[in-house]
């Protein structure tokens, strides 16, 4: 479904990604893993439309996506989740998730979609009227998993979902990241927590300062005691 | 305190509620830069301005009919400001907040000096749709023009409210102007929606300076003082509603009024920036703004 082919980026003079290649097969989770600064985000980027590659290239279904604006790539069924939430604060939530529909043509579905979203994270249903700003981290990080299925994407990546929040509230954003691939979304998840991402994901792909290093089924990796020690850190 | 002082403290109040009405106008056009692109534009003022004599020269050198004009006016000043935004203010826009303020002033006084140059600074009539006489209300001379500004600005106000809240284009530029990453990252263009900002707000400007200048005469400088009143009430009120803009606006028009009438005249030229000091020292959302949360 996505794959990216010996892909570089830059920010001004600093290289963050030398040569990343991976695939994400349609159906499946795929965590993206490796230490702060390894690259991890700044694939997102490139994924999304956010940042153009130096060199390299994306495809999404089969089609080359590097070059295209944001807006076209979310309108082709890829939503980014991105680090640290960044919901409209200052929006309430259900401007906020109505938002998450902008790219959409079919503006008939979106009241289901919404329903869908209630459903899935019922607190939001309560704050819809509420400022997105007012909201804890972990719903913060509820809506924009929410704003994100709004587009109704069949690709979600899903930056650091479980960076400082409680580890109640991870459980219940990892079982909901269940559910979604479940439904029928492909997923590319960014962890720091290793251990977490492999138990939901299919495959791993292990970063270090802007080069896979390590690829492989998610159980071999979890297995995989001297690696992970030596890459993943814990 | 006899009948009659009071009489005069009214229709001073009255009198200030007039002058307020073009600041509240103005302010309006503040608020909606402001919402839809973070931006303070302080050519705001002269662009309205410009876009008046636009429709002065249509309406005198071309003998074209009010209505008509007016169309016209406020599609040019449309035009104007989404190309403003695309040339000028695009480059400087991944800039600190300073750049664009640096340009907004260049463009005060570019805006200034090709009009004065084009159209000469003797101060010109502007014809007005409404009668010039005055009602009489509970011993209160009330100017009809007044009246015809004020009512404009309320109605202004009340669609701006439902354009920005009730509509997703107006959701979706207020997202434009809080977070730009997400704003691209949900599908919005977020280059058109701030050119869109920019010339719906200079149409909304060329508005104020059409119901303005009836009554302060079209001249290149004619906003000068206005934009200044006008940036004291959007911040008074809070730069996020458009309710606080018109209420902001006329309050300074009050206060400034009174403080003429009953302390000094000199001093009404240092009330804008006093009260836009006392304002951000004390109240920094404005009196009716919410407090603005900004994501780190």
């Amino acid at each position: 479904m996505l794959r990216l082919e010996r892909v570089s980026a830059a920010y001004g003079r600093i290289q963050a990604l030398r040569d990343v290649s991976l695939e994400v097969p349609a159906g499946s989770v795929v965590a993206l893993l490796g230490a702060n600064g390894a690259g991890k985000t700044t694939t997102l980027r490139v994924i999304s439309g956010l940042l153009r590659p130096t060199a390299g290239a994306v495809y999404f279904d089969g089609r080359r996506i590097d070059r295209l604006p944001p807006e076209a790539i979310v309108r082709l069924g890829v939503a980014h989740v991105p680090e640290g939430r960044q919901v409209f604060a200052d929006l309430t939530v259900g401007e906020n998730l109505i938002l998450g529909a902008y790219a959409r043509r079919d503006r008939r579905n979106i009241s289901a979609d919404l329903e869908r979203v209630f459903n899935l994270f019922p607190v939001l249903r309560e704050r819809r009227k509420q400022l997105a700003g007012t909201l804890s981290g972990g719903e913060q990080q509820m809506l924009a998993i929410g704003r994100a299925l709004m587009a109704r994407p069949r690709l979600l990546l899903l930056d650091e979902p479980s960076l400082g929040l409680a580890p109640m509230v991870v459980r219940e954003i990892f079982r909901t990241i269940r559910r979604i691939n479940a439904d029928g979304t492909t997923v590319l998840l960014v962890e720091q927590d290793a251990n977490r991402a492999l138990q939901v994901a299919h495959t791993a792909y292990v970063l270090r300062t802007g080069q896979v290093v390590l690829a492989g089924p998610a159980a071999e990796l979890r297995r995989n005691e001297a690696l992970r020690r030596s890459y993943l850190g814990y | 305190m006899a009948e009659g002082q009071l009489l005069s403290l009214a229709q001073q109040v009255v009198s200030g509620l007039s002058a307020g009405s073009i600041y509240a106008l103005l302010a309006l056009a503040l608020v909606l830069i402001y919402q839809s692109t973070d931006v303070v534009n302080f050519a705001q003022g002269e662009m309205a301005m410009f876009t008046t004599f636009i429709a002065y020269t249509l309406l005198t050198w071309y003998g074209v009919p009010f209505l008509p004009a007016v169309a016209l006016t406020l599609i040019f000043a449309f035009l104007l400001g989404y190309l403003v935004e695309r040339v000028v203010v695009r480059p400087v826009e991944e800039a600190p907040a300073l750049s664009v303020v640096i340009v907004t002033l260049g463009l005060y006084s570019i805006f200034n000096s090709v009009a004065g140059w084009v159209w000469g600074y003797v101060p010109k009539g502007f014809p007005s749709p409404i009668p010039g006489g005055t009602v009489r209300f509970f011993g209160l001379t009330v100017g009809l023009l007044d009246l015809w500004i004020l009512g404009c600005a309320l109605v202004i106000m009340v669609l701006l409210h439902l354009f920005l809240r009730r509509t997703t284009l107006g959701t979706a530029m207020r997202a434009t102007a809080h977070n730009r990453t997400a704003a691209r990252l949900v599908g919005i263009p977020v280059g058109r929606m701030l050119s869109l900002g920019w010339g719906l707000s200079a149409a909304l400007g060329a508005v104020a300076g059409m119901l303005a200048a009836p009554k302060i005469f079209l001249e290149p400088n004619m906003m000068a003082g206005v934009l200044l009143y006008a940036f004291a009430g959007a911040v008074l009120g809070g730069l996020g509603s458009p309710f606080g803009a018109i209420a902001g606006g006329l309050l300074v028009g009050v206060i400034e009024n009174l403080l003429g009438a009953l302390v000094a005249t000199e001093l009404k030229a240092g009330l804008a920036f006093f009260m836009i000091l006392a304002v951000l020292v004390v109240r920094p959302q404005g009196l009716f703004g919410t407090v603005r949360r900004r994501k780190v």
